[in-house]
């Protein structure tokens, strides 16, 4: 009880004094992590939407093996990726083995699944109930996802969420291909790795507190987000669209 | 209202279903059915639930295969299909209608203007920036209209309507509908309301079992002989 209390003391300690070295991984942990989710959102949404409306033989074994990768270990996740970056790997030339890059390469495979198979699910859901009105548009497979990813974006960032709060916290991956080095590669995970390993057991959980508040923000942030879209959506105005020549007219009857 | 069957010239025939069958897995959900549609006609597709209606109207769109059988389109005509829960998007109304243009091509900023003109047509333009999914169940039904009518369609597919629509929002639809086919367009809409058969139809079909049990002008479906299954729903429903 005593090293919890002593834990939250030290995080409100580290928060409130600034501390420049601790700043510095939680913002390293940041970038890595939101880059990672960045490059794996790109692929895994256009991916997932296809993956939602396209039907052709082999599907059911495409979507076996995505969901067996959403349980993939992050360490072995970081050996492979270990193994391409090393020298004598087949990406060795790019010198990427211990750096930034490594680990938002790591953190890239390791969240891309998991975007890929939620915006899958979403998107057929959405597919199915509606996919038929959008054929009758004339939408072909393509603008369905499309239209469909669209208009499911709100319901979509929990599932940039759930990838981002993956990506930060997982440890094995970033440790492999990182390295853990101070100042260049230490994040909040191994960080708290090495801590607990040195038998710091009251920074540890301090800089886990920090992990989980960092992830409340952003879940608070999404939540204002959704609120601020229903509202808007309940008020009915969509004056951000309407066309200039409206809005003078209407600045006009004032 | 054209009461009679005017397929005597065959350049009038839009739709010619030779023995079309569709199936979903075990589910023979139109079995053998044989018709003719022609321009200018309101047909109405009667029966109770799982009788094929809705089937025959998506096979007619084009968006479920025949299992067997074929259908011919002697003439090439622009269609458009509105559902009976129709699909509104995250966005204004305008935008609403206006995808239905972008996604057949016409350019984003012409599709807005053309979709306004759309929503003029049905009474929704002050409505044009509200948000689609705000609206009432009846406004979103004109809306699908407007999203139908501003592809300028010459047939018209219309799957229960105004099912689930209160009285009025009924009779604005229906008056929609009435107006368009008085325009020239074919509309094929499947119906429970046999009352609005009665006021939109020139033509009946009664079907069941995914089979077409009766074919007939509307005067006919309603005071003539019908085959038993038919007069027998005909009887439930009016009693």
């Amino acid at each position: 009880m005593n090293t919890f209390q002593d834990s939250v003391t030290t995080a409100f300690f580290l928060i409130t004094s600034f501390d420049p070295l601790l700043a510095s991984i939680v913002l390293r942990s940041l970038a890595v992590s939101a880059l990672a989710c960045v490059l794996a959102s790109s692929v895994g949404l256009l991916l997932g939407a296809w993956l939602g409306v396209a039907r052709f033989a082999g599907r059911g074994v495409v979507l076996a093996f995505l969901n067996t990768a959403l349980a993939l270990p992050s360490v072995v996740v970081g050996l492979v990726i270990y193994l391409l970056l090393s020298r004598s790997g087949p990406l060795g030339f790019l010198g990427w083995l211990f750096s930034f890059q490594a680990m938002v390469l790591a953190q890239s495979v390791l969240v891309l699944p998991i975007v890929t198979a939620l915006v899958r699910q979403s998107i057929e859901d959405a597919d199915r109930l509606h996919g038929e009105q959008l054929q009758s548009l004339g939408a072909g497979i393509g603008w369905r996802g499309m239209v469909l990813l669209w208009d499911e974006r709100y319901a979509l960032l929990t599932v940039l969420i759930a990838a981002f709060g993956r990506a930060i916290s997982e440890v094995g991956a970033v440790m492999v291909v990182g390295g853990n080095i101070d100042g260049f590669t230490r994040v909040m995970t191994t960080a708290i790795a090495l801590e607990t390993s040195k038998g710091d057991l009251p920074l540890a959980l301090a800089l886990g507190v920090l992990l989980l508040l960092v992830v409340l923000l952003l879940n608070v942030l999404i939540a204002l987000i959704r609120r601020w879209r229903e509202a808007r959506e309940a008020r009915g105005a969509w004056l951000t669209e309407m066309p200039t020549d409206v809005l003078i007219a209407k600045a006009g009857q004032c | 209202m054209s009461s009679a069957n005017p397929l005597t010239v065959a350049a009038d025939v839009l739709f010619q279903l030779n023995a079309v069958g569709v199936q979903f897995g075990r589910v023979h959900a139109l079995v053998a059915c044989t018709l003719a549609i022609g321009r200018g006609e309101r047909v109405a597709l009667v029966g109770a639930n799982g009788s094929g209606k809705s089937t025959l109207l998506r096979h007619l769109h084009g968006l479920v295969p025949a299992s067997s059988g074929q259908m011919l389109r002697p003439v090439a005509a622009r269609q458009a299909m509105l559902f009976q829960r129709p699909y509104m998007l995250r966005t204004s109304v305008q935008n609403n209608v206006a995808i239905g243009l972008w996604l057949g091509g016409m350019p984003w900023r012409a599709a807005r203007e053309q979709a306004l003109a759309a929503l003029e047509r049905v009474g929704l333009a002050e409505l044009a920036e509200r948000s689609g999914k705000t609206l009432s169940g009846g406004q979103q039904q004109r809306l699908a209209l407007a999203r139908a009518w501003a592809l300028k369609p010459q047939v018209l597919l219309l799957d229960e309507p105004t099912a689930s629509l209160d009285p009025a929002a009924k009779s604005e639809v229906e008056a929609l509908m009435a107006e368009f086919a008085d325009a020239g367009m074919t509309l094929i809409f499947s119906s429970h309301n046999l009352g609005q058969v009665k006021r939109l139809a020139s033509r009946v079909l009664y079907l069941e079992h995914g089979h077409v049990l009766a074919d007939a002008p509307v005067q006919s479906f309603f005071g003539g002989t019908l085959p038993p299954a038919a007069a027998q729903f005909l009887k439930g429903e009016l009693g």
